[in-house]
């Protein structure tokens, strides 16, 4: 047996882990690029999500390598991704292959749903599951916060590009991560890199909560890498979620910050209940940035998706309520990275312009008191 | 020449799909001299040409303290001519629309093959829109329709005003406009009703794709080489039921507002322009592209070329193509408070 799974982001860091302490052989099929995304685009619907895309384009990759199983995570709705493992499975016999779909569901559906495909595919006890993904979780959680540290002082690096480098080198750190022993150390190794890039923390920067649905947040190729391309024009960014909040039992300590139950209780006024994906959380981030004093708002999302809508329909009444300006950004296959670029230029002018006029006003202000 | 001063001025261009515009000003923003030329699918040669028009359209002693780029070729032409501030075309209009109408709250733009939409207050933007799926809405629409009907763009505007009232014509999609068009045509509806109706269709196609869910407060501006059909004007009066003010110079807003831009910043800045001069109409510019290869990505990599100096390299996703000049990173952010 030869299993595979979708990338997104660095998922691979817990999955490939979890797989290797469960003794399951596995291959990584290649980052997410223009040509997986062309050969998902071309089997998948065309009103499907770039998610979908995406993971076709990966699984055919795999198997073309291969592959005979595949991983897919399963889910609850409203957000179709619930539904996507076994979609996928139908079009890709229909398109010929022959493999064997493995479908995990999240534990809140039940956790023999959850550990049941697992020990299926492994031939390991329960306890020996929950003692690898005890083992795992660590580790994947490190690289969050080496993310998270890196989206927040890119602003400030004085040579453009030093971080990036820093954090490529931070990242091969904490994968000599072999156990949950070895975490604190690695990762202090790992974020004392990235804090070590030359920095101007006199540079004034502007601050962008970075919200939406999960997967085009976590993957670089699905989001045009826009966290650079923001990070290296003076913009300190903190994003909602992270690999280990989207997968996790961390949803009352995730490295994005901010707890479920919190969000929702922030977002109660505009939405009071669960639309499926990130929906309610894309809300509740909104509120809890414009609160902290962010400057603005950067929402992503697949096109078609339907929590993600709702979000967007509701967030211009909070963006006037708390006086903080959101921009949209719908991704699929045919969003052209010039398009997204000249609004996101615009976009930053017209932070940088509320800004400046903003401190004109507190400083006229404090005058006024003197 | 000799003891005479010459007068400071700020040239910009805006280089966009279908035209490309030049314009000069003088430091109080009056506009000495501009170029409206069409684009034709070579930017390079169009920014050539339109300098080389505009420097006999100058009045003798200027001299060009700053140069400021925008539209889709923005960084393109910046590198032609050497640019000092490269700006996107959404800023550029706001700009522009700012100088000529200080108290402006909208600024309706249609161009070529885009529209915006842009909302200020006290003078700085705070909300906007740019046309993302699709082209109905934009000029190139009434440009196709003026073919079918074999009446050339430029009398588009007197047709239209001469309508009592316009065809009610499908505008969500250009070819089921079209197809519309054409039925209204054979069921007997004049051509004045018929061009007017056209021009209510591309505003209703407009304000439903950019301007949901806003509030356009006047006054309201409209620019862009689609302002030159005055039965735009008349549509979007009647649609919004106010009055639109058509700038003086509403064909090369872009320019203006890029113009401006430079103005500002080397003010603020007090550095030399990088501006290559008048005579970069001459320089034999090369343009090529090559695959990466690099990485998974393989990324397509543009070069441009003077001789067999290369002037720029874009297109990585990792920057590791560009030139050292690129890289160097400043502290603010370039525009100005105005903005």
């Amino acid at each position: 047996m030869l299993a595979a799974f979708p990338r997104m982001g660095h998922i691979d860091i817990l999955l490939g882990d979890l797989l290797d302490r469960l003794g399951i052989d596995y291959l990584l099929p290649p980052v997410n690029s223009e040509k997986t995304l062309v050969l998902g685009a071309k089997y998948a619907p065309e009103f499907s999500c770039l998610p979908l895309k995406l993971n076709i384009g990966n699984f055919i990759e795999a198997l073309e390598l291969g592959a005979d199983t595949l991983i897919m995570a399963g889910g609850r709705g409203p957000c179709r991704f619930g539904y996507y493992a076994e979609i996928e499975r139908r079009i890709l016999k229909d398109a010929g292959y022959d493999f064997n779909m493995i479908t995990i569901e999240p534990p809140s559906l039940g956790f023999f749903k959850f550990v049941g495909p697992i020990k299926k595919v492994s031939g390991k006890s329960i306890r020996k599951i929950w003692r690898a993904l005890k083992e795992s979780f660590p580790k994947a959680r490190a690289f969050d916060q080496l993310e998270k540290l890196v989206l927040k002082t890119r602003c400030y690096e004085i040579k453009t590009g030093a971080t990036t480098k820093a954090y490529k080198k931070a990242l091969d750190v904490l994968s000599k991560i072999s156990g949950p022993k070895e975490v604190d150390g690695y990762l202090e190794e790992a974020l004392a890199l990235v804090e070590g890039v030359e920095k101007n923390l006199d540079r004034s920067v502007l601050k962008v909560g970075i919200i939406g649905e999960f997967f085009i947040l976590l993957d670089p190729f699905a989001n045009l890498d826009i966290e650079e391309w923001l990070g290296i024009r003076n913009v300190y960014l903190e994003r909602s979620v992270y690999v280990t909040d989207w997968i996790g039992p961390t949803a009352n300590n995730p490295v994005g910050g901010v707890s479920d139950t919190h969000l929702a209780k922030l977002a109660e006024n505009y939405l009071s209940h669960f639309v499926g994906g990130e929906g309610l959380a894309s809300v509740g981030h909104t509120i809890h940035y414009a609160n902290q004093g962010f400057d603005g708002i950067i929402h992503l999302f697949p096109f078609t998706c339907m929590p993600e809508t709702i979000a967007k329909t509701i967030l211009p009444s909070v963006g006037r309520d708390l006086d903080i300006p959101i921009i949209h950004f719908t991704i699929d296959e045919q969003t052209g990275k010039a398009g997204v670029a000249t609004r996101l230029e615009a976009f930053l002018d017209l932070l940088w312009s509320r800004k400046r006029q903003n401190e004109k006003k507190r400083l006229v202000k404090s005058r006024q008191l003197v | 020449m000799g003891d005479h001063i010459k007068e400071d001025a700020f040239l910009g261009i805006d280089v966009g799909s279908v035209s490309t515009n030049l314009a000069v000003i003088n430091v109080k923003g009056e506009v000495l001299a501009y170029i409206y030329r069409r684009t034709q699918g070579q930017p390079i040669k169009a920014v050539q040409q339109g300098l080389k028009e505009l420097e006999s359209e100058l009045p003798g002693d200027i001299s060009i303290l700053g140069v400021g780029t925008t539209g889709s070729a923005r960084y393109l032409s910046g590198v032609v001519v050497g640019a000092d501030i490269v700006k996107n075309e959404i800023t550029a209009h706001a700009v522009a629309a700012g100088h000529v109408a200080p108290e402006v709250r909208t600024v309706l733009e249609i161009g070529g093959q885009d529209s915006k939409i842009i909302l200020l207050k006290d003078g700085i933007v705070v909300d906007f829109a740019m046309n993302s799926v699709c082209a109905a809405g934009t000029g190139s629409f009434l440009d196709h329709q003026s073919a079918r009907l074999g009446i050339p763009i430029e009398e588009f505007g007197d047709y239209a005003l001469k309508a009592d009232e316009g065809a009610q014509i499908a505008g969500r999609c250009s070819v089921f406009a079209e197809s519309d068009m054409i039925h209204k045509q054979q069921v007997g509806y004049g051509l004045e009703e018929i061009i007017y109706g056209l021009c209510q269709a591309l505003v209703r196609n407009y304000l439903n794709n950019l301007a949901k869910g806003k509030d356009l407060l006047g006054p309201l501006v409209f620019q862009g080489g689609v302002a030159a059909n005055s039965g735009m004007k008349r549509a979007f009066e009647a649609a919004l039921n106010t009055e639109v003010i058509i700038p003086k110079y509403y064909n090369v807003m872009g320019a203006i507002g890029a113009a401006l831009l430079a103005h500002e910043s080397m003010m603020f800045e007090e550095r030399k322009t990088n501006f290559k001069g008048f005579a970069a109409a001459d320089f034999n510019y090369k343009t090529s592209s090559f695959s990466c290869g690099c990485c998974e990505n393989n990324c397509e990599i543009i070069k441009i070329k003077v001789d067999d100096k290369v002037l720029a390299r874009w297109g990585g996703r990792c920057g590791k193509w560009e030139l050292d000049q690129a890289n160097r990173r400043r502290d603010t952010s370039g525009v100005s408070s105005s903005v």
